[in-house]
């Protein structure tokens, strides 16, 4: 539960929301997602932390370099959050309709 | 298939837009939000005062399955039967901001009808935790569900 309320702090931050922009094309080095922004490297490293942590991106090991890339399973999680609401909406008109049918004709 | 309601709501922005077509036409669709007993059965809620008037206001309550009581209520700006409703939405009791709701009935057809539901929120962070409370919900829900399955096999 926690962790969801955090996978929505951590895509309501711009430089977030960037950088996973950024790795849903090709997985990057911290150091080749840091060069696309001018804040500090330790803020950019910050913010790779958070997005790991809710499981948005995924390190992994390549030689030397960790390569981050988005989790695309997390990412279809947060596009449907929106889904919800809607139904909650859609059952309150449902029930609207069907009572209301009865004062027809 | 199409859905029936509809959610348009733009990154960044604090306002929403709720779409819906009804079989209905439009004299009983508005009739559904003008009569407090019928309100009382769609909404789900107890409904303890309703002015339909211009600057009238109205207050609703629901219960839930463990006997807590959540308050709603607001002002209505605007009152123009078959057409319009202009009010103000609360939660009481709760970190959420009032909501400014603009309500527009519209006849499609002899027998069907559309309601457009415009939204405005005092910020675009107001709106989106407001627009992720049912998908928390679910998520307590399905926790809850969870637990209730883990204690039993205990």
């Amino acid at each position: 539960m926690n962790l969801r309320r955090d996978v929505f702090q951590a895509i309501a931050d711009p430089t977030r929301r960037a950088i996973l922009l950024l790795v849903a094309s090709q997985a990057l080095t911290a150091g080749a997602i840091a060069a696309n922004f001018d804040t500090a490297r330790p803020t950019v490293s910050k913010h790779l932390q958070i997005l790991t942590e809710c499981e948005l991106l995924k390190q992994e090991q390549n030689g030397r370099e960790i390569y981050y890339q988005l989790n695309p399973q997390k990412m279809k999680e947060i596009a449907d959050f929106l889904e919800p609401f809607r139904q909650l909406w859609d059952a309150r008109f449902n029930k609207l309709e069907s009572i209301m049918k009865k004062y027809k004709k | 298939m199409e859905q029936k309601t509809k959610i348009h709501a733009e990154d960044g922005k604090q306002e929403l837009t709720i779409t819906r077509v009804f079989d209905l036409p439009l004299d009983l669709l508005f009739k559904a939000y003008e009569d407090a007993e019928i309100v009382e059965q769609w909404m789900g809620t107890k409904v303890l005062k309703l002015e339909n008037k211009s600057h009238g206001s109205y207050r609703f309550e629901t219960t839930d399955h463990k006997g807590n009581k959540y308050g709603f209520n607001g002002t209505i700006h605007e009152f123009v039967p078959n057409r319009k409703i202009i009010r103000t939405f609360e939660m009481e009791n709760t970190p959420y901001s009032v909501q400014l709701e603009f309500l527009e009935f519209e006849a499609l057809t002899e027998e069907t009808s559309q309601l457009t539901m415009h939204v405005v929120y005092r910020t675009a962070a107001h709106r989106d935790q407001v627009l992720k409370l049912p998908f928390a919900q679910g998520i307590n829900m399905a926790h809850n569900r969870l637990q209730d399955i883990v204690h039993k096999l205990k």
